[in-house]
């Protein structure tokens, strides 16, 4: 016998999953490629994240998997079901709630919840009983009979993943589900994803906020301009990103920034043994380094043996941005 | 089977939106009733020389069928207002990420339209009989079933067209510029006839107009001529074009819609 580790059932699967638009600016049509070939496994039972910034491709990669547009290319099989050969069964396997809400204002919440049971083929009783469970999961019960129109942000936003969830998909996926949200709803929001799963959903949930994919997410996969730039836990994703980051910051902020002195502070540094790379960030250097205790002092030597004035400096733990500048140069927080 | 029971969930789902602002009724008979109070009279003697009319119950025989045609047109062409909010709220995507029937999301509508406008006709034939109006039952409730298959056809036309657009700024002109000549050309204020001295090419084109063959069965029928060619001629071609409309429309309904 040969021992094997348990292997965790994948419930998602995509292989070079493709999708450009055209669309027309003024005479000329340009093509944007929203998704570029995206592979991705997604294993059951998991909160999987899909971080990146605005107009990555996240929203085109859900919407190709909830059926709702074609994929150019690639290939995708959802909870056992080929997405290209029988997207009916697709739909009926899964959840999923849009970006922008779902719900209409003359309603009550818990009449969309029973059509919308409905519309998944549940019998009126099953669908009214299906539709009082979510609004008490959700805690909606107090408001289950005013419309919709009457309800803040979050109330409004609970019911719409009380729909994606309703006919009790094995996948649900959430497009942004706390955009918008202040904290304490973002709180509440993150409590109730995680229910989910102890219910043995999967949920494939999009986000731009790296708190959210580094809290709440079991694993991520970072996207940039339609493409994948890394996958796996959050932890192993910092990991990679070893030792400290040091971020050297030579301007106090408001003050007009000198490109030079950032530019020789860079130099200057970047050829210190102990700096194992060195980014360029506005008017701060972003610094990995092995011990950030040790580099803070012999930093400091070193820009005032250049006569770089220096505002301020600060030791952390690589995060989640770190990784994603690390893999774009980019970061996430200027979005 | 499963056609018939995601229709009438759809259906119903509008059908309560509709009847929680009755205020519809009210603007749907508003204009008719206009029609009736303010223009019918001048067409008594208007319509003696020429037509030969020289009873009330005898104008009224053929305005309100031009009428009801009318409201049918309009009414129907203008439903993809609705559609469009609908879009905008996530209601038409989050039912496309269910297994319902695309047919069923775009039949359910317009057959809660049809409806509207038959509850509409009715009002209006009754209305119109303390204007004069005389007519018998039995051809009345057949011309009611072509003012639904109308409906049906103009709203399913409406809905696809919102789904393309996607925009009231360019719904708007596009259902008008549309509406103006099938409207003209339908002889639904006067007869399109060469015997009523319209001339010929005018004839010519409102022939190939089908809501012209509409009108003419409706009227045939409330003069109480079924048994005119013009009735089954126009029930025909009425009920192929509504059936064409709804294919159509339902495609629109399945493809991408964003
Ligand atoms: N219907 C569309 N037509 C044209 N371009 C689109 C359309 N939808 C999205 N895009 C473009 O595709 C890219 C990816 O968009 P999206 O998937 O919405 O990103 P995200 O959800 O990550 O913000 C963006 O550049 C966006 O402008
Ligand atoms: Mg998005």
């Amino acid at each position: 016998m040969v021992a094997r580790d348990k292997v965790a059932a994948v419930i998602i699967e995509t292989r070079g999953l493709r999708k450009s638009y055209r669309s027309r600016q003024g005479r000329e049509v340009k093509t944007v490629e929203a998704v570029r070939g995206v592979d991705l496994r997604v294993e059951q039972g998991e909160i999987f994240g899909f971080l990146g910034p605005n107009g990555a491709g996240k929203t085109t990669t859900l919407r190709m998997l909830a059926t709702l547009i074609d994929p150019d290319g690639g290939e995708a099989t959802i909870a056992g079901v080929d997405l290209r050969t029988d997207p009916g069964e697709v739909r009926r396997r899964i959840g999923y709630v849009a970006q922008g809400g779902s719900t209409w204002d003359e309603v009550t919440a818990r009449e969309e919840l029973t059509l919308h049971a409905r519309m998944y083929g549940l019998r009126k009783p099953d669908a009214q009983r299906r539709a009082t469970e979510a609004l008490a999961a959700f805690q909606l019960t107090e408001y289950a009979d005013r419309k919709c129109k009457t309800y803040s942000g979050g109330q409004r936003r609970r019911v719409d993943i009380a729909l994606g969830i309703v006919h009790e998909p094995r996948v649900v996926f959430l497009d942004e589900p706390t955009t918008g949200l202040d904290p304490q709803s973002r709180a509440h929001m993150w409590e109730e994803i995680r229910r989910l799963r102890t219910e043995g959903m999967t949920v494939f949930i999009t986000t731009h906020y790296l708190e959210e994919a580094d809290a709440l997410c079991d694993r991520i996969a970072i996207i940039d301009y339609g493409e994948l730039v890394a996958e796996g836990t959050p932890a192993s994703l910092k990991r990679e990103i070893s030792g400290e980051v040091v971020t050297v910051g030579l301007q106090p902020a408001g003050v007009e920034r000198s490109e030079a002195r950032t530019t020789s502070a860079a130099e200057v540094l970047d050829t210190q043994p102990y700096v194992r790379k060195l980014e360029t960030h506005e008017a701060d250097l972003r610094l990995y380094v092995d011990h950030g205790a040790t580099a803070v002092p012999q930093i400091m030597r070193a820009l005032e043996g250049a006569q770089i004035p220096l505002d301020s400096i600060e030791v952390h733990r690589p995060s989640l941005d770190d990784v994603f500048l690390a893999k774009t140069g980019r970061s996430l927080r200027e979005e | 089977m499963k056609l018939l029971r995601d229709t009438w969930l759809i259906f119903q789902r509008q059908a309560v939106l509709q009847l929680r602002q009755p205020v519809w009724i009210f603007v749907g008979i508003f204009q008719p009733v206009m029609y009736l109070l303010l223009f019918a009279p001048l067409l008594k003697p208007a319509l003696e020389g020429p037509l030969g009319l020289t009873t009330n119950a005898e104008v009224y025989r053929v305005f309100v069928p031009g009428m009801l045609v009318l409201i049918a047109i309009f009414g129907g062409l203008f439903q993809g207002f609705g559609l469009i909010a609908e879009l905008r709220a996530g209601v038409i995507e989050r039912s496309r990420v269910t297994p319902i029937s695309r047919l069923a999301l775009l039949l359910g509508r317009s057959l809660r339209d049809a409806m509207t406008l038959v509850v509409q006709a009715v009002i209006i034939t009754v209305l119109a009989l303390f204007f004069g109006l005389r007519t018998n039952l039995g051809d009345v409730l057949l011309a009611y079933l072509m003012l639904a298959l109308i409906a049906l056809m103009t709203s399913a036309v409406s809905y696809g067209v919102a789904l393309k657009v996607r925009s009231e700024d360019a719904l708007a002109p596009l259902m008008n510029t549309v509406a103006q000549p099938v409207f003209l050309l339908s002889g639904i204020l006067l007869p399109i006839s060469v015997e009523y001295g319209a001339p010929g090419w005018l004839v010519n084109v409102a022939k190939v107009n089908p809501f012209s063959w509409a009108v003419d069965g409706v009227r045939a029928l409330f003069a109480g001529d079924i048994g005119d060619p013009k009735v089954w001629q126009s029930l025909v071609i009425t009920g192929a074009l509504a059936a064409l409309a709804v294919v159509w429309a339902a495609r629109s309904f399945a493809r991408t819609v964003r």
